[in-house]
């Protein structure tokens, strides 16, 4: 069928205003957005420019505003979008050039939080040991692909640019909530700041925007709690080495 | 505008964000100056889409060991692989993954807390006796898992990271390797990296067949350019197709969903694969069930007629599947609207992983002609290198064992080697090419369309070399590929600007596409042998008296040469494939 798909378009080497430009291309209800947007881009304008890779929401390439929403490309499918179908970068990073934007500040935030294993004991030869309890409990913060969606539907991100924002959280909830982890008090000066998780207002728009069904507002509300106790959770389960 | 030119100096390069790129860039960056260049952003790369698990012979729940898991992975590749490379690849396989949950890595856990274990394709305990577990792994988002915890890592160590910087060429000169040239995406400038080594981690190139697990930007860059400076590439006609992709769209559902138990069913209900492998029967190796795919399909027991099977999870508890599954789950839900808790999953075979590729020695070294000649300064890693671990078919698991077993010595060579070594000098020309080709593509006038071009060659490569082959195709399929290469010279890049030309980018991706499309479709044409992957329908047999080596395909001008190297064979002798 016939579908018809608004794209704000944007090349400052070209024209120094972004315009909204509307395409009719051929797509079967099935189709991803994506799938859409590579119709436009082979068949009508080669200069649409977007970042894709995986084309399944793994790789986190490709979150964009589709009918005023953040969602993956790849992970929308025609039948479930009303026409004509509005496609906008995301919000509060500067565009580059079409749905291009400019990410390096939201990587500044993620490296603020020191995502990483911060554990200085001895390796032991064979693995760590920990509950599959104690795994569970940052399994849903591990899901996690970098993707801006969250951050850039975050209202108090787009009031203060400052704030660390919700990717930025659920990457320290995935250490803070590790039992191998020790990592807690490095990381404390960014979070439990004005500008860390007190920012968050409990809006929610980041858990109705993450493509990878993350509880992003509940980790968030963890992150808090932890912070209001002094500490992480003592490990539940830790099994004996046998 | 002109395009800039900016120069670097560099101990070593790593071009390349995967896990292969990423182990390498720690393990080389521990001790001297190491630049990692990636068209992706690191955690795009493809690595973070590998689902099932990473193979290793840890025995935390079932007996196992070492050996087992080398028997298996030269069985698995029909005797091709290199089996002092398998060796090597094994033993280490059980420290790496220790390392990598000292990293953080977070592993499914079994109730002692030990890294869980799970079944996959091919493995076994005895040298074939039953399936074992060995396949360790974090949900099925095992990939993602070790892509985001080595970023994380070369984060904690501060590595330099150029990331959107797409590889041009790289630059050899007095016989050895100096250096690269990358376009950066954001400004168009052309970047030369001087540097006493090189390590390309550039991944695979599934985008050459039509219906592929592969993401749009696996085009084998860093095969394609690297051959054509003379280097050759090793085993191309092996290309495997995976038994289970998501009906028409490729998505890859894991062998692990078969691991815990999920089953194939024909048109009419049946198990067929208890006839084509009555021990392993769904847990044969990828190669035998995509045949036993297609010869269902043909003798017209596919779904309602068409080229599909179904996949059977209904059997099993729900529980796991939601819990061990639950991105294949997504998938199948999302992109289908079908739930694979209630209902069966349609699923065909899918071009996913590429044997072939740059050949080196176990330091990843490239080495560059049959008497594996070093090319001083040049690694490779991953799936763009051929070792050979996988031989005529790779085993499930052990793509993710090779990237990191193998990115981490190539990344410890360089470290041990650039202390001793001078910076290479550049070539007078060292911008030429790069320049040439960008500015042919940007300046052609009403040429052709490189998506036309494209599609034309994943369709050929689709019908004519696929999982099964034979001469009047693989013919047919070389001269269209030929008339694509000559099309492909006067392919016109519409956008003139500078600043993220995805369309010049896509086309210079095209290009290499050509390239390993054709090296692939030569290789396949010699090979008159059906082995692993590679299946000859006017060849169906094994042929170890002709055949029993790896093929090597050299770019001269304008044509492809041919020559052979011996397989090494150290414990396992070749014996019939049976399963
Ligand atoms: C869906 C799927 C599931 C899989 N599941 C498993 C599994 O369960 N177990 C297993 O063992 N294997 C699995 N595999 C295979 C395995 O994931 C891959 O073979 C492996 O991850 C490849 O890693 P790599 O580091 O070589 O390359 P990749 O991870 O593909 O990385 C390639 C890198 O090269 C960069 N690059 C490419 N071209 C250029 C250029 N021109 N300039 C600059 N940079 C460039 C990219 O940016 C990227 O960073 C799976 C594969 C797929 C597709
Ligand atoms: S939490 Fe979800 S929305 Fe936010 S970056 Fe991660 S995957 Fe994207
Ligand atoms: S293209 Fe990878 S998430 Fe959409």
């Amino acid at each position: 069928m016939q579908i018809r798909i608004k794209i704000k378009r944007y090349n400052p080497e070209r024209e120094p205003k972004e315009q909204w430009r509307e395409y009719a291309v051929e797509a079967d209800p099935m189709d991803r957005v994506l799938d859409a947007l590579h119709a436009v881009k082979w068949q009508r304008d080669g200069s649409l420019a977007f970042r894709r890779s995986c084309a399944h929401g793994i790789c986190g390439s490709d979150a964009m505003m589709i009918n005023g929403r953040n969602r993956l490309a790849c992970k929308v499918l025609i039948k479930d979008l009303k026409q004509p179908i509005t496609i906008e970068p995301m919000r509060g990073f500067p565009v580059l050039k079409d749905l291009i934007v400019d990410m390096t500040r939201f990587f500044e935030k993620y490296r603020q939080v020191k995502p990483y294993l911060i554990n200085d004991t001895p390796e032991p030869k064979t693995e760590r040991l920990q509950s599959p309890e104690d795994r569970e409990r940052y399994d849903d913060t591990t899901k996690c692909i970098l993707c801006g969606a969250c951050t850039t539907a975050c209202p108090s991100f787009w009031a203060n640019k400052e704030y660390v924002g919700p990717a930025a959280i659920v990457q320290a909830h995935r250490f803070l909530f590790d039992s191998r982890d020790h990592g807690a008090a490095e990381r404390k000066p960014v979070l439990d700041d004005t500008m860390g998780v007190w920012r968050c207002r409990t809006i929610f728009s980041c858990t109705d925007a993450c493509p990878r069904g993350i509880q992003v507002t509940k980790a968030i509300g963890e992150v808090k709690k932890l912070l209001a106790t002094g500490g992480p959770p003592p490990a539940t389960a830790v099994p004996k080495p046998s | 505008m002109a395009r800039q030119v900016i120069h670097h100096e560099y101990d070593a390069v790593i071009v390349g964000a995967g896990g292969a790129g990423l182990m390498a860039a720690l393990e080389a960056s521990k001790r001297c100056r190491v630049a990692v260049v990636s068209k992706l952003y690191p955690t795009r790369s493809h690595t973070g889409t590998a689902q099932g698990g990473i193979g290793a012979a840890l025995g935390n729940l079932e007996p196992d060991s070492w050996e087992w898991h080398m028997f298996d992975t030269v069985k698995g590749g029909d005797y091709l692989p290199d089996q002092d490379a398998v060796e090597v690849m094994c033993r280490e396989a059980i420290d790496v993954v220790y390392s990598l949950e000292h990293m953080g890595l977070p592993f499914n856990r079994t109730p002692e807390g030990k890294i869980d274990q799970r079944r996959f394709g091919g493995h076994t305990m005895e040298l074939g006796k039953a399936p074992v577990r060995r396949a360790c792994y974090a949900a099925d988002r095992t990939g993602h898992m070790i892509l985001q915890t080595l970023y994380q890592q070369c984060i904690k160590q501060g590595v330099a990271f150029f990331d959107e910087f797409h590889l041009t060429d790289v630059l050899v000169s007095g016989g050895r390797c100096a250096g690269v040239v990358a376009l950066c995406l954001a400004t168009g400038e052309l970047h030369c990296f001087r540097a006493k080594a090189v390590l390309l981690a550039t991944g695979g190139f599934g985008r050459m067949f039509k219906v592929t697990s592969n993401a749009h930007t696996l085009t084998g860059d860093g095969c394609s350019i690297v051959f054509r400076r003379g280097v050759p590439l090793e085993d191309m006609e092996f290309f495997q197709f995976h038994p289970t992709g998501i009906y028409k769209l490729g998505i890859l559902v894991t062998e692990g969903a078969r691991g815990e138990g999920g089953v194939l069913l024909n048109g009419k209900g049946e198990r067929f694969m208890e006839r084509y492998a009555p021990t392993m029967k769904d847990l044969a190796p990828r190669d035998m069930i995509s045949r036993a795919i297609y010869r269902e399909v043909q003798e017209g027991r596919g779904v309602d007629g068409k080229d599909y099977v179904h996949l059977d999870l209904t059997k099993l508890d729900p529980d796991v599947v939601e819990r061990k599954l639950p991105d294949i789950t997504d998938f199948v839900r999302t992109y289908l609207g079908v739930d694979p808790v209630k209902e069966l999953v349609p699923v065909q075979p899918t071009a996913h992983y590429a044997m072939g590729g740059i050949p080196t020695n176990t330091n990843a070294q490239v080495v560059a002609d049959a008497k594996n000649s070093v090319l001083t300064g040049l690694y490779a890693a991953g799936e763009c290198a051929c070792v050979s671990v996988h031989g005529g078919n790779r085993l499930g698991t052990n793509s993710l064992v090779d990237i990191v077993v193998f990115g981490r010595r190539g990344g410890r060579h360089i470290a041990e080697s650039v202390g001793k070594m001078e910076l290479p000098p550049l070539p007078s020309d060292a911008l030429s090419r790069s320049h040439e080709e960008i500015g042919r593509l940007t300046s052609n006038l009403g040429g052709e369309s490189a998506a036309a071009i494209r599609t034309e060659l994943q369709q050929v490569m689709m019908d004519r070399v696929s999982v099964y082959r034979e001469e009047t195709g693989l013919k047919e399929a070389l001269a269209t590929i030929s008339t694509l290469r000559s099309r492909y010279r006067k392919v016109e890049v519409e956008d003139r600007s500078l600043s993220y030309n995805t369309e010049l980018q896509e086309a210079l991706e095209l290009g290499y596409l050509l390239d390993l499309a054709w090296a692939t479709t030569v290789g396949a044409l010699a090979r008159t042998e059906s082995r692993g992957a590679h299946s000859r329908e006017d060849f169906p047999k094994r042929d170890d008296a002709n055949w029993l080596k790896h093929s090597l395909a050299f770019a001269t001008d304008g044509n492809i040469k041919l020559d052979y190297k011996p397989v090494s064979i150290t414990r396992f002798q070749p014996k019939e494939r049976i399963y």
